[in-house]
């Protein structure tokens, strides 16, 4: 190896994969090239990454300079610009670019489609990864400028493939697995996901928002791609009619035939299953209960948590009324605290061509957002801003009570004049005739 | 090394030019099991720690052997990934939003040799390569950001804290031990493009020292405006410095006791670096879930103000965690996520069992909210 890495070595030891062991296995298979590629970044790429993470180590800070515009023609995202601070001594990551590559929905690959995009970035670039990034894409992780365009130019025409999304525009949309391999999708997240990918690809590629917009596709309550906490637009599969029961099922819980929550609990002994202990009394409503042996449940009272069906999958499942409840505006701490999504929308159907959430619901709140948003400013804080009544306004929703915890507990309400009998405009000499001064 | 054109001509960056094709579509990829059943699945079990069945309407069933992936991950790894799905699962895989990678297989047969494959499979140092396991009540795979390996704003590394954490909490992402699922997830600075604001356990990178000035590139380089207005605290106001050659710089002046330490300004301005190796380090969060089930989702709370950077193996930040997951284990209920185990039984005895210390720090001082934060009832525990 080029640079000796006392510190990284430490991290090889231990069961979990080492990442430091990943990279020198790369750095190795660089070095000797049995395939004669034509490297188009330096060939000790790898080599000098570990070096300058080496360094990082030992300094306790990071040797990256800030961004750097660099692109591909046409598009403002999916290419971030990152230079090394220590170009004469970590050379082979002078220039250390990453790409955004939409990934597929549900993460879904052939093996034949992998090895494609692994010759494309071994041949082009550091051969790094990440398998994915935060937001799904499939992360680059280091080439230099000239090979940009390059890369673009094969992923498009050869590979059938785009980049993603950064900056100020629409993040590459992602989705749980859904209905491909889960029986509590209440829609069909992977569809959804590609069609508004597809529908939107202008937001994608070019920034016109004030800041960065997401979308998340979760299939149930259960929330796996976390749409709830950080998505400006949350999707999240639902039911309006009863959960579907099997008496029988619920029986072979009872006895101990099947173990309840799929399992998940086998390394411990927690005792025989109680539903009134492990289910009954855990749901938030408290609309279960037990009678003449069957399970009943007042699915009017029902809050659809999922708790009751994730322990007894076999027995309970989703109703067959399905659609999407719309949560808006959640987002990580950067600027002002961290924001859950708030309900907007209580329930829509999510078919294709989802006519009523693009036109309802999505393009009113851009064309609001894009309008009164600050620079940097993300939906939620615009929503914290004016308020979530002038979001309900913009799209034209009812207010309901399923949209608030609680009502206010303050009373300054801001009337509009429209909604004062007789306006605001008075005759202060007509007051005073009833009113001296 | 000769370029190699990949018939893009530079001179004529429109010919031929395709854009907004968007992703592959997914169903592409489906292997056919998933292809045939899609939207048709009755119910999940999961066998042992790791390895999942999926029945559908149709009888078929699908085995899912799940393993621990690290987001960092070379072309060698990920063909290596190829030659076990091309071996066990006709040439289909995936991930999964935590980073794990999950191979399918059509029958029951084909589920063991699998496994043997996956875990036999170790690095030249000795780690696993593909260990099995992340499912249940237990804990899964940590999601994470760049850190050091690639970030300009990092307060600590990603990778490492992520490698030292997973390896004390190995035999937990292989047993179902726990009382409910336990996620863990880092990110390496308050950017959080790693959104680990509700998760169980959250590991965040922060800086604690306020940007430095370089004035002379600040007045070359900076739009000052947007540095100001990036500031949430509006501790950054315009002013002017004398040069090095006796002219008049203009720069900014920050009021040091105002800065929350967000980086913001940094990321608008690169003449504002606030990285230190002393002021650097990490916070604790925890108690945060995403999931709707039983209670609400719940953002992580600061258990930890800070502990320094201890590269590379962050013994105390390991060791703290270890400390809470163990308190959470023992004590917590059958199916309770470790936020609603600390509210049931409080937070004054969260802190007693997970052995932390409380200090003026936690304590929220930050606009409007942190007042609902504050006791207001004569309910407590002694």
């Amino acid at each position: 190896m080029k640079h000796e890495t006392p510190l990284l070595d430490q991290l090889e030891s231990g069961p979990w994969p080492s990442f430091v062991s990943d990279l020198k296995q790369q750095a190795e298979k660089r070095a000797k090239n049995e395939e004669g590629i034509d490297f188009q970044i330096p060939q000790d790429v790898v080599e000098d990454l570990l070096g300058v993470l080496e360094l990082s180590f030992k300094d306790g800070e990071t040797h990256w300079k800030h961004g750097g515009i660099v692109g591909v023609f046409g598009y403002g995202g999916g290419v971030i610009g990152r230079y090394c601070d220590q170009p004469e001594q970590f050379p082979g990551v002078a220039h250390f670019h990453t790409m955004r590559v939409n990934h597929p929905g549900g993460k879904f690959y052939t093996t034949k489609y992998l090895r494609e995009l692994c010759e494309l970035w071994d041949l082009r670039g550091s051969g790094l990864t990440n398998m994915h990034g935060s937001t799904g894409d499939i992360i680059f992780l280091g080439t230099t400028t000239p090979q940009l365009e390059e890369i673009f130019y094969e992923m498009t025409h050869k590979h059938n493939q785009d980049l993603g999304g950064s900056g100020s525009n629409l993040r590459t949309p992602s989705d749980c697995i859904g209905q491909a391999r889960c029986e509590w999708a209440c829609y069909d997240t992977q569809a959804i996901c590609y069609d508004f990918t597809q529908e939107y690809q202008d937001e994608l590629h070019r920034p016109a928002f004030p800041y960065k917009f997401k979308f998340k596709f979760d299939g149930c309550p259960n929330c796996c791609v976390a749409s709830i906490a950080r998505s400006d637009l949350s999707f999240i599969g639902t039911w309006r009619d009863d959960i579907k029961m099997d008496q029988e099922a619920v029986q072979a819980y009872i006895g101990g035939e099947i173990p309840p929550n799929g399992g998940s609990h086998s390394g411990r002994d927690w005792g025989p299953f109680d539903i009134n202990k492990e289910v009954i009394n855990l749901c938030p409503t408290q609309c279960m209960w037990m009678e003449d042996g069957k399970l009943m449940i007042d699915n009017k009272e029902c809050t659809r948590c999922m708790h009751c069906i994730n322990v007894m999958p076999r027995a309970l499942r989703i109703g067959d009324d399905r659609g999407v409840t719309i949560m808006a505006g959640a987002k990580a701490p950067i600027l002002d605290g961290a924001q859950m999504g708030s309900l907007i929308v209580p329930f829509m159907r999510a078919e294709p061509p989802y006519t009523e959430i693009k036109e309802k619901v999505i393009e009113p709140i851009w064309d609001w957002w894009m309008e009164e948003g600050k620079n940097r400013e993300r939906l939620g804080e615009l929503m914290k801003r004016q308020g979530l009544q002038r979001l309900l306004e913009v799209c034209g929703f009812d207010p309901d009570p399923r949209m608030v915890q609680e009502p206010r507990s303050n009373p300054y309400i801001f009337w509009k004049e429209d909604e004062v009998e007789g306006g605001w405009e008075r005759d202060v000499d007509k007051f005073r005739e009833k009113h001296q001064r | 090394m000769a370029f190699i054109s990949s018939g893009y001509n530079p001179d004529k960056p429109m010919e031929d030019r395709i854009t907004d094709i968007g992703p592959r579509k997914y169903d592409e990829f489906y292997p056919p099991v998933i292809a045939n059943n899609k939207g048709k699945w009755l119910y999940h079990e999961i066998l042992k720690p790791g390895v999942l069945v999926h029945v559908a309407e149709s009888g078929d069933k699908v085995f899912t052997v799940r393993c621990g992936g690290v987001r960092l991950m070379s072309t060698t790894h990920i063909l290596e990934i190829c030659d076990i799905a091309e071996k066990h699962c006709d040439g289909y895989v995936r991930w999964t939003t935590r980073n794990n990678i999950e191979f399918m297989v059509d029958s029951e047969d084909k589920v063991e040799p699998l496994v043997q494959d996956l875990e036999s499979r170790k690095f030249a140092a000795g780690s696993y390569k593909f260990p099995v396991g992340g499912t249940g009540a237990g804990v899964t795979n940590i999601i994470h950001t760049q850190g050091w390996v690639h970030c300009h704003t990092p307060a600590t590394d990603a990778s490492g804290p992520v490698k030292a954490t997973m390896d004390a909490l190995f035999d937990d992402f292989k047993d179902h031990r726990l009382p409910a699922q336990l996620r863990v997830s880092l990110a390496c600075c308050l950017n959080m493009c790693g959104a680990v604001h509700c998760s169980d356990i959250a590991i965040l990178g922060y800086h604690r020292k306020p940007p430095m000035l370089d004035h002379e590139y600040l007045d070359k380089m900076c739009e000052i405006p947007l540095a100001i207005a990036a500031c949430p605290t509006a501790a950054i106001k315009p002013t002017k410095i004398d040069g090095a050659d006796g002219g008049k710089l203009k720069s900014v002046a920050v009021k040091n006791e105002r800065c929350m330490f967000c980086g913001n300004c940094y990321t608008m301005c690169p003449a504002m670096p606030l990285a230190d190796q002393e002021g650097d380090g990490i916070v604790l969060m925890a108690g945060g879930k995403v999931s709707n089930r039983i209670s609400a989702p719940k953002f992580s709370k600061v258990v930890v103000a800070f502990i320094p950077n201890e590269p590379p193996l962050w013994p105390t930040t390991v060791a703290t965690i270890k400390k809470m997951v163990e308190a959470y284990a023992k004590d917590a209920n059958k199916y309770e996520r470790l936020g609603e185990w600390a509210e049931r039984i409080g937070w004054e005895r969260f802190f007693e069992k997970c052995e932390l210390d409380f200090t003026h720090h936690l304590i929220d001082d930050f606009r409007d909210p942190a007042y609902f934060t504050w006791r207001q009832t004569s309910q407590f525990k002694f």
